[in-house]
């Protein structure tokens, strides 16, 4: 995205198709945030930049967005982001020892990447989806009930 | 076997696309009756709000003014996030268009021209299967203008969010909604009056919504009758933690916890004994195995001093530590509070610290008394009721397993069974 408008025509497009959603535009602001990251993957700072000016808001107020929300990212995430959960129907299923597993495992810590840009680590709070605990989102997909093994299956598969 | 209502969906072959979903509901509303005649139905069902309050939805609508001169907007809660709860996710996965149904009656009824579902950032899957069926109801005149010739108009938007629990709160789902973060509002003006842009709002959950069409279809005489007293129909439980079957299990208000843990999700996992069980979502208090002949609709539940919630029920087995479980809990609310305001943006960090210093065998007798001196002004002091529902569950487990709690404190050696 160096040197280059985060927020492309195209993109711009699409967000004014989306702004008619709304009697407001500023209400437009998380769609958009998803929209650049689905996009690029993460939303730097420049790309805030544009969208601050985009909706005729400061900067701060996107950051507080940006800050607020969980799922938003200003740095890459590795090609494969497991998201692991530790709420307490995973816990009482074992997270815990398959968290840990993972740490040792991956050789990172809940926020981390992997310095091969594989893997992202988050270790994240319930993701409605107890009825398969204990379980983690891996890319777009729930997966579960885990054991190590299938943890382990998995990154195998990731890895390649 | 009791009737499935919203939960025969969840098996082949769906409600995912309109080669198996017909909308008879919708277009007896729409043809047959007047908007009146659907609220009065709707009235006469019960039927309560699913998503965690079990508010009277009829109660609900009626609060909204019709003639402002401004807007009418629904907003539809798919945030779920109470810890414990994945049925809205079923019902936008595989019964997208039940739903979609759901929102043109209570639209139609209200005199509602533009819909919102705010739906979980992380449902991925379940937002794409709900976009792929409100496309779909476009293209065959369910949405957009003139609806089956009544031109009656009505659009939906699909709004995600972007994690965050507190803004399945439905004021701070209306902040989001609106491009802010997500700090609930202070009440009064109700969303009903001052919602979303300023404009009279209906916020509705998903479960809520979508047995509207049955309700419609088959009176609200009859839905109320399935229930109880003044709690009429069925709900979605969601069932989790050490059980042998976990699952979404569709049954009457006022069916007995016993009957739900036992019958249906198979009983305790491998036959051990039941300790514990979280009835209505994370937040609702905790009850003890001997108190599970509770009938688990909204009023009984609160009788017995917890909540019917969002419907979450997590058993905990004889080998669960108390305290472990508590540290577990208490961290998610330290995490999820939005920091609005100050005795849960404190309060809830500063009790998950005392716990994380009583498992790491650091306890303090005194913990105990200072735990619930913090507890005691997390409730009834904040804007939102986030704090409220950490205080009910927090405080029932220190009264009930206090024991355990003094046991762990005192005898440092002594881990809890695993």
């Amino acid at each position: 995205m160096n040197n280059t408008l985060a927020l492309t025509p195209t993109l711009r497009e699409k967000l004014n198709q989306i702004c008619a959603n709304y009697p407001v535009q500023r209400a437009a602001l998380l769609p958009a945030l998803h929209l650049i990251q689905e996009t690029y993957g993460f939303i730097t700072l420049e790309a805030e930049r544009e969208v601050a000016e985009y909706f005729s808001i400061p900067l701060a107020d996107v950051r507080e967005v940006m800050t607020f929300y969980t799922l938003f990212h200003s740095k890459p995430a590795g090609a494969c982001h497991i998201q692991i959960c530790r709420t307490l129907s995973c816990d009482l299923r074992g997270a815990q020892k398959l968290i840990s597993h993972l740490q040792e495992k991956l050789g990172i810590q809940s926020g981390e990447t992997s310095a091969d840009q594989k893997f992202s680590l988050s270790v994240v709070e319930c993701l409605g989806a107890c009825e398969i605990a204990p379980m983690a989102k891996v890319g777009k997909e729930f997966i579960g009930p885990l054991t190590i093994e299938k943890l382990d299956e998995m990154v195998e598969s990731c890895s390649q | 076997m009791t009737q499935k209502l919203i939960s025969r969906f969840f098996e082949p072959p769906y409600a995912i696309t309109l080669e198996h979903y017909s909308y008879e509901a919708a277009k007896k509303a729409f043809v047959q009756m007047r908007p009146q005649a659907i609220e009065a139905e709707v009235k006469k069902s019960n039927l309560r709000g699913l998503g965690g309050a079990g508010f009277n939805c009829a109660m609900k609508w009626s609060f909204v003014p019709r003639n402002t001169g401004k807007p009418i907007y629904l907003v539809v809660n798919a945030d779920e996030g109470e810890p414990g709860t994945f049925k809205d996710k079923y019902i936008l996965t595989y019964a997208p268009h039940l739903l979609i149904e759901g929102i043109m009656i209570a639209a139609f009824a209200v005199g509602i021209h533009k819909a919102y579902v705010y739906i979980r950032g992380e449902y991925e899957q379940p937002f794409l299967n709900l976009k792929c069926a409100v496309e779909e109801a476009y293209q065959n005149g369910f949405l957009g203008k003139n609806i089956l010739g009544t031109q009656f108009d009505l659009d939906v938007v699909i709004h995600r969010g972007a994690g965050a629990y507190i803004c399945g709160e439905e004021t701070g789902l209306l902040e989001s909604l609106e491009g802010k973060k997500g700090y609930p509002r202070l009440k009064p003006p109700f969303p009903a009056i001052v919602g979303l842009f300023g404009c009279p709002t209906v916020i509705n959950n998903v479960e809520t919504l979508s047995y509207l069409p049955f309700i419609i279809q088959n009176g609200g005489e009859w839905f109320a009758a399935l229930g109880t007293e003044k709690n009429g129909g069925m709900r979605l439980f969601s069932v989790s933690g050490h059980v042998e079957r976990p699952g979404v299990y569709e049954l009457p208000l006022g069916i007995p916890l016993r009957k739900i843990i036992f019958e249906y999700a198979g009983g305790v996992c491998g036959g051990r004994k039941l300790k514990a069980v979280v009835p209505g979502g994370l937040s609702a208090a905790i009850l003890t195995a001997d108190e599970i002949d509770v009938k688990m609709d909204f009023d009984s539940l609160r009788a017995a001093g917890t909540m019917g919630g969002s419907g979450g029920i997590i058993v905990l087995d004889e080998t669960t530590c108390m305290v472990e479980a508590l540290q577990v809990t208490m961290r998610f609310y330290a995490h999820e509070s939005c920091g609005q305001c100050s005795p849960c943006r404190e309060g809830t960090g500063w009790i998950y610290r005392i716990l994380n210093r009583i498992v790491s065998h650091h306890g303090r007798l005194e913990d105990i008394k200072n735990l619930t001196d913090i507890g005691m002004f997390l409730g009834g002091t904040t804007i939102c009721a986030l704090a409220d529902g950490a205080q009910m569950t927090f405080l029932s487990y220190l009264k009930k397993f206090r024991r355990e709690f003094e046991a762990f404190i005192q005898n440092k050696e002594m881990a809890c069974q695993h």
